[in-house]
């Protein structure tokens, strides 16, 4: 009865085929980007973050909101890692409204426990300010993008050390420098832009930062760190929405390298109890041996 | 569960008073600590300890998480992103529980294709598996429900889909559906409903996991050879040797489920749910969890949605009357050369359609789905009930024990005193 295996992986191998057959549609996957956050031993880079946290802040945040994140999450480990004082300053310059005793609105400044105020102050007003369509929140939107791999590469991702689980960062990486001149003839409805990564390639999105328009801090000597380049704010916001999404996701790391570990070590030892008590039993059970029994 | 031999006697005059008034103790003796275990095992059999470890995880993280779920539209979404930023280790349980959601279906896939290819639901055990089936279905009802909770984009869609299925029931339909709904389309009373339902169909099942291992313990455990239990020769007792081995395939099982807690919590799950629900939008392909996949395969291979929604259910279905269908009296597939075979292309087939229900319903996958789901019921249907009367099986071995050690060789010692293990169904 070889045939009916041959018959099943045939039959598998015609199916899988048909993927190639019908991939997506025109747009292009987003290149991939190395990070200092990605694999088992991932790690956030903090100036990265910081630096990520100031194009959010001066470029981004005038559309965009992030209410899930609170100042004081700045100052947490496994995040940007600005100081105390940095994060009760830097809240100070933002305004939140709260009724006061007498059920009157107030406007205070806020504190480091307060989220960050959103650019509008409803998603109606929001959408309006933007042609229709409210800028999409910021909070998780790293973990809320990704795109399809396609077989056989999505069994690949899942594995360890050669694992991927970037694609969401990647894509807003891609799509901030997507930005191109449209294909001749094609036409371009007012209100859109066209950008080579997003899906159908008209986004409501203006090209919203351009080269040099985020003065990032100098060393020492007064030579930048890193080019004020798209490419370099791209990466570095991508960097810190990555955070934003996961803000625990160096502990996580941390604390699994742990777990794995015991669970491993423990299971060696439990392995070897096993066999000790098995062997009063006459050893090893090998299940079943068909090779013994003659067959007609 | 008394069904053989009540070994255990009480020492202390506590132990003694109690157990004349309430014989737990020895109950929990006679099926956790003698009950005699075919020695031949292998580690497939060890999904069922696995499978208790899972349910016990997914109701402990799930009392705890929901101590902070907020079950309101306007609300859920932000209250489990609360969890996940600010509740102390809270990422942490919430990760457990959705990633956990998926390996208790990896280990019960792993035991029911074990079940199918040595043959356990086959008489006697017939209404053990029938409960198994039974779990399995609370299981799926469970993972769906949860899979809700977060209310993001492909809770509300997916909540929106499966629940118009039901809707094309005919006659109860639109009722079911208004129940469910709690009002005209799916909205915040539909997601009290599901929390309200998540919360309790977990206890359900353990109700019915009581039930399984009862049943269990009455006919005894199947295993490789598929042949009973005839000595003591045959057995060794549960406690110690399936306990350690239960133990060590458990901590080896969650080395792999912490893998994907820590170093991939979302690749299970999908990017558009972290994306909060909006009626006002479909998501571009709206796809169910992958455990749910080969079902969603079948549901759209028919072009019509009231035969589309029978045969999805069938498929479940016609799992419980594989005991009749099969016609061969070799429980083994070892011992069935040409069913075997056909075994292998069913799981090829199941994983087929779990691929094409990922796919968007079109052009080839339609097709291909098509195949899939004609063979899966043949499968039953057909394969099952004629290679049973037409297959020459190979000679089945004399004993359990002669399959661990060989035609007429001695071993050291039995795990069972001779007499304690006969026949675990004698009295059941």
């Amino acid at each position: 009865m070889k045939t009916t295996r041959v018959l099943a992986a045939s039959l598998l191998a015609a199916v899988m085929s048909l993927s190639v057959a019908s991939a997506d549609e025109g747009t292009p996957h987003p290149p991939r980007e190395t990070w200092s956050f990605a694999g088992i031993f991932g790690r956030f880079d903090q100036a990265q973050l910081q630096r990520g946290f100031q194009v959010y802040k001066e470029v981004c945040s005038s559309c965009h909101s992030m209410n899930l994140v609170r100042f004081r999450n700045l100052a947490e480990a496994g995040g940007p890692a600005f100081s105390a004082g940095q994060v009760k300053e830097l809240a100070s310059q933002y305004k939140v409204k709260e009724q006061n005793d007498a059920g009157e609105d107030v406007e205070r400044p806020a504190r480091a426990a307060d989220p960050f105020p959103p650019p509008f102050p409803n998603e109606k007003a929001a959408a309006a300010a933007n042609g229709g369509k409210a800028p999409p929140d910021f909070s998780v939107l790293a973990k809320a993008r990704t795109y399809e791999r396609g077989f056989p590469l999505f069994i690949v991702d899942a594995m360890p050390f050669v694992g991927f689980s970037e694609q969401g960062v990647d894509y807003i990486h891609a799509l901030l420098n997507g930005y191109e001149e449209p294909p001749a003839g094609k036409e371009i409805p007012s209100g859109t832009y066209y950008n080579k990564y997003y899906a159908g390639h008209l986004i409501a999105m203006p090209k919203p930062i351009s080269d040099g328009q985020v003065t990032y801090a100098k060393n020492d000597k007064g030579e930048p760190v890193v080019p004020e380049t798209t490419e370099q704010y791209s990466k570095d916001v991508a960097a810190f929405m990555a955070w934003a999404a996961e803000p625990h996701m160096m502990a996580r790391k941390a604390l699994g390298l742990r777990v794995i570990l015991f669970l491993l070590v423990l299971a060696g030892l439990l392995y070897y109890v096993k066999k000790k008590i098995w062997a009063k039993v006459g050893g090893e059970v090998h299940g079943l041996q068909p090779e013994l029994h003659k067959t007609y | 569960m008394s069904g053989h031999g009540n070994t255990y006697v009480p020492k202390s005059a506590l132990a003694k008073w109690f157990e004349s008034r309430l014989p737990l103790v020895g109950l929990v003796h006679s099926s956790f600590v003698s009950f005699p275990v075919p020695r031949n095992l292998n580690y497939f059999w060890t999904f069922g300890a696995i499978l208790i470890a899972m349910l016990v995880s997914q109701i402990v993280t799930g009392v705890w998480l929901a101590m902070h779920y907020d079950p309101s539209a306007a609300n859920a979404f932000n209250s489990v992103e609360h969890i996940m930023r600010d509740v102390n280790y809270g990422w942490l349980l919430r990760y457990m529980h959705a990633n956990g959601a998926s390996m208790f279906f990896v280990a019960v896939y792993v035991h029911i294709f074990r079940n199918l290819y040595y043959g356990s639901y086959k008489a006697p055990r017939e209404v053990l598996y029938i409960l198994g089936v039974i779990i399995y279905l609370l299981m799926m009802a469970t993972a769906f429900l949860g899979y809700t909770l977060p209310w993001g984009q492909m809770s509300f869609w997916g909540a929106t889909v499966i629940t118009s299925i039901l809707g094309a029931i005919p006659v109860v339909g639109d009722t079911i559906q208004s129940l469910l709904w709690g009002g005209y389309s799916v909205g915040s009373p539909t997601l009290n409903r599901f929390f309200s339902l998540h919360y309790l169909l977990p206890f359900m099942i353990t109700g019915v996991v009581v039930l399984h291992v009862w049943a269990l313990h009455v006919t005894g455990q199947n295993n490789p050879a598929g042949i009973p239990i005839k000595s003591g020769k045959d057995a060794v007792a549960f406690t110690p040797y399936a306990t350690i081995k239960d133990v060590f395939a458990a901590v080896v099982f969650f080395a792999f489920f912490a893998y994907w807690i820590f170093y991939q919590p979302n690749y299970l799950g999908h990017a558009d749910n972290y994306v909060p629900a909006n009626p006002a939008v479909t998501p571009a392909h709206i796809v169910p969890e992958w455990y749910f996949l080969p079902f969603y395969a079948i549901l759209r291979a028919v072009p019509d949605k009231l035969g589309g929604v029978i045969l999805m259910f069938s498929a479940v279905l016609i799992l419980a009357l594989a005991p009749w269908l099969d016609t061969s009296r070799v429980r083994s597939c070892n011992y069935r050369p040409i069913y075997r075979q056909f075994f292998f292309l069913f799981v090829v087939v199941c994983i087929l359609l779990g691929w094409l229900g990922a796919k968007p319903p079109e052009g080839g996958y339609v097709i291909a789905a098509r195949l899939c789901t004609a063979y899966y019921f043949l499968h039953f249907l057909l394969v099952m009930p004629l290679v049973g009367l037409f297959e020459t099986p190979k000679a089945l071995p004399g004993s359990i024990l002669e399959t661990v050690t060989g035609p007429g060789k001695q071993v050291g010692g039995s795990g069972m005193p001779v007499g304690a293990a006969a026949a675990p169904s004698s009295k059941g």
